[in-house]
């Protein structure tokens, strides 16, 4: 299999019918080429869609409250419903085990101002799960603590470009903040894949919000992440359980929309793989069946080539070639057409993605790649499609009577 | 006291017939012959007389359905196709009408290629192949393909072919018979330079003045041996 005297014949017989091995080469890259691009852009459309997640954490339930819509239980409809700070203890102790991360959220306005520069920034008076929940990365100093929380620091974390608006450009670590009059001390800065928009934020304790604005109990939202080891449906039924569980402690109707709200993107994410699913399914049957042309198209050409090299098969075997001779180098020359021309297709093939890069992002394609699992996949596939493709020509070559190949005609 | 058999080629009672639809055909019936080591023997006869089926089971391309055959000794039977070629290989060195050249390969590679067979190591190929080249007068058209050489070279190059292996015996089928008259004297000139070396050769004719350049005439007629003489042998180099 491995000898160089073997290759060397391969490479000669090769070599001296380039016609030949080009033709047969051509199918196997063309398909190649095809089920690369095919798979690169399956997993560009995939990047695409998991991109419009990729903002926030993918397993977040937000968890938000409005007016009753119907009356229910002696209580009249349009009734505020708020939740307080016992409710995330309520949450967590209801269900132990699926909670991941929790945070609360307060929503404030305010104008912030250093020196001279001053805006209006959304304040978000959260817990220290917040960073891992908003895939918050800091620059440079910390985020928010539990020490924070607990002490009610008049600690702040802001956006990259509250920095930039407010301190040009100088650090605003541990420089002090003035927000409608109370300072606080900025102990960290971060910026976020979401936007200008989500850098632009400020951060503050929310034990501190409650105690500087109203002196109350009262959160807007809670945000939760639930335990990656659930799936999918499971998470569903979560979320589903948690609206049940606050629309009993609240006193709300089971079928008001608007008192208590929550949502998760579990099963936005669920539909969306089964669409993505299914839009790869078809990649993939398209691909091989593109690869399996390829191949049968190699199978004719060598299925051809013995044909036309019945005489000098004959030869070969008269001048004293074993069968199992013949049968090998039959198949060990489409394989090496195969691997040669499949790698020559696969190379050309990333090089088209790489060209693709991000200029189809209109059409929901961003960065489509093949990765190392698909190449090694590919790499059998074309090792056993090179066997498969010599094997029918090899045996046929091999039982080539010398007597009836060198018949003069 | 010592025998020593010089018995190249022995076959006894051997049989042939090839099935056509329904008929059967019964090609070799019954021929007894031996050759002896540095014979250098013609087989005569018309078309359908059976003189190529016996070179092809003597040269193990085909089978015979009954009958002995052995070979320097060997005896020659339940062949598969490994061993066939083996046998093929080590024994046997071909010469056909039409050259059966490999047109891809140069003179020397197509030369070089039973000793491949041979598994012996390229350089030794190569160097081996060359000296059967020199032996035929074409070392200078080593690295010519065949397309590029002239009949009677192309034969010349298709014996040091069936002489590199080193065979105990040259079976030559019509090896004149796409030649011209002056090619053909070189060509047997050389077979019987080669026979002079003690090379046990059999030619496949149906050429009178080309068999009467062997040692031995063997007519064959309807699958028997009729006629079997050794005769004065015609020296190739007075025509040439």
């Amino acid at each position: 299999m491995f000898s160089k005297d073997r290759w060397s014949e391969i490479f000669e017989a090769i070599g001296k019918n380039k016609l030949r091995t080009v033709l047969s080469g051509f199918t196997v890259a063309l398909g190649i080429l095809i089920f690369t691009v095919l798979l690169g852009l399956g997993n560009g459309l995939h990047n695409s869609f998991l991109e419009s997640f990729v903002d926030d954490a993918q397993n977040i339930i937000f968890v938000r409250t409005g007016n009753t819509s119907k009356a229910y239980k002696g209580f009249q409809e349009g009734r505020q419903i708020r939740l307080k700070n016992e409710d995330m203890t309520f949450l967590k102790h209801n269900n132990i085990g699926k909670v991941e991360y929790l945070t609360p959220r307060v929503y404030l306005g305010g104008i912030a101002r250093y020196n001279k520069e001053s805006g209006n920034y959304t304040i978000r008076s959260v817990n220290q799960d917040h960073q891992y929940l908003e895939k918050t990365i800091m620059m440079k100093g910390r985020y928010l603590s539990e020490k924070d929380v607990n002490e009610r620091a008049k600690n702040i974390v802001i956006g990259r470009l509250v920095e930039k608006d407010l301190f040009k450009k100088e650090d605003a670590l541990e420089k002090y903040l003035e927000i409608d009059g109370i300072a606080y001390k900025v102990i960290g800065v971060f910026q976020d894949s979401g936007g200008d928009n989500e850098e632009r934020y400020i951060y503050l304790p929310f034990t501190t919000a409650q105690l500087l604005f109203g002196n109350n109990e009262y959160l807007d939202a809670i945000n939760l992440s639930y335990n990656m080891a659930m799936t999918t449906d499971e998470a569903i039924e979560f979320s589903e359980k948690i609206e049940k569980d606050f629309k009993q402690k609240f006193n709300v109707a089971p079928d008001d929309q608007s008192a208590v709200r929550v949502r998760s993107f579990a099963e936005d994410i669920k539909e969306t793989m089964v669409i993505l699913g299914g839009i790869n399914l078809v990649i993939f049957i398209v691909g091989i069946g593109t690869l399996i042309s390829g191949v049968i198209g190699i199978g004719n050409i060598m299925t051809f080539t013995v044909k036309e090299r019945t005489k000098e098969l004959g030869i070969r075997k008269a001048l004293g070639a074993s069968p199992k001779s013949i049968i090998s180098m039959i198949l060990q020359e489409a394989m090496l057409i195969t691997v040669v021309a499949g790698y020559l297709g696969l190379i050309i093939g990333i090089f088209v993605l790489k060209g693709i890069g991000d200029n189809l992002e209109e059409f929901f394609i961003v960065n489509p790649y093949v990765d190392t699992k698909i190449i090694i996949l590919a790499t059998m596939i074309l090792i056993f499609a090179g066997l498969f493709a010599g094997y029918v020509p090899a045996r046929r070559a091999a039982r080539i009577k010398p007597i009836v190949a060198l018949r003069d005609e | 006291m010592h025998f020593i058999d010089h018995t190249m080629i022995e076959i006894k009672d051997l049989h042939k017939s090839y099935q056509m639809g329904s008929n059967s055909l019964h090609v070799l019936k019954g021929i007894n012959f031996r050759a002896e080591k540095g014979e250098l023997v013609a087989i005569m006869g018309s078309s359908g007389s059976g003189k190529s089926t016996l070179l092809n089971i003597l040269g193990m391309l085909d089978e015979s359905d009954s009958g002995e055959y052995s070979l320097d000794g060997v005896p020659i039977k339940d062949l598969n196709e490994t061993k066939a070629a083996k046998y093929r290989n080590k024994f046997l060195g071909f010469v056909f009408q039409s050259f059966n050249l490999i047109n891809y390969k140069t003179a020397l590679e197509n030369v070089a290629l039973p000793l491949y067979y041979q598994k012996k190591k390229r350089k030794e190929r190569q160097q081996q192949a060359m000296e059967y080249l020199e032996k035929v007068g074409l070392a200078e058209w080593a690295t010519h393909l065949p397309s590029e050489l002239s009949g009677g070279q192309n034969q010349r190059v298709a014996i040091a072919r069936a002489l590199a292996a080193e065979p105990k015996v040259l079976l030559a089928d019509e090896p004149t018979g796409a030649l011209d008259s002056t090619t053909s004297f070189e060509v047997m000139e050389i077979i019987q330079a080669i026979n002079d070396d003690g090379k046990t050769i059999l030619v496949v004719t149906h050429e009178e003045d080309i068999a009467h350049m062997c040692k031995r005439i063997v007519h064959l007629k309807d699958g028997v041996i009729v006629e079997d003489e050794k005769i004065e042998q015609v020296r190739a180099s007075n025509y040439v």
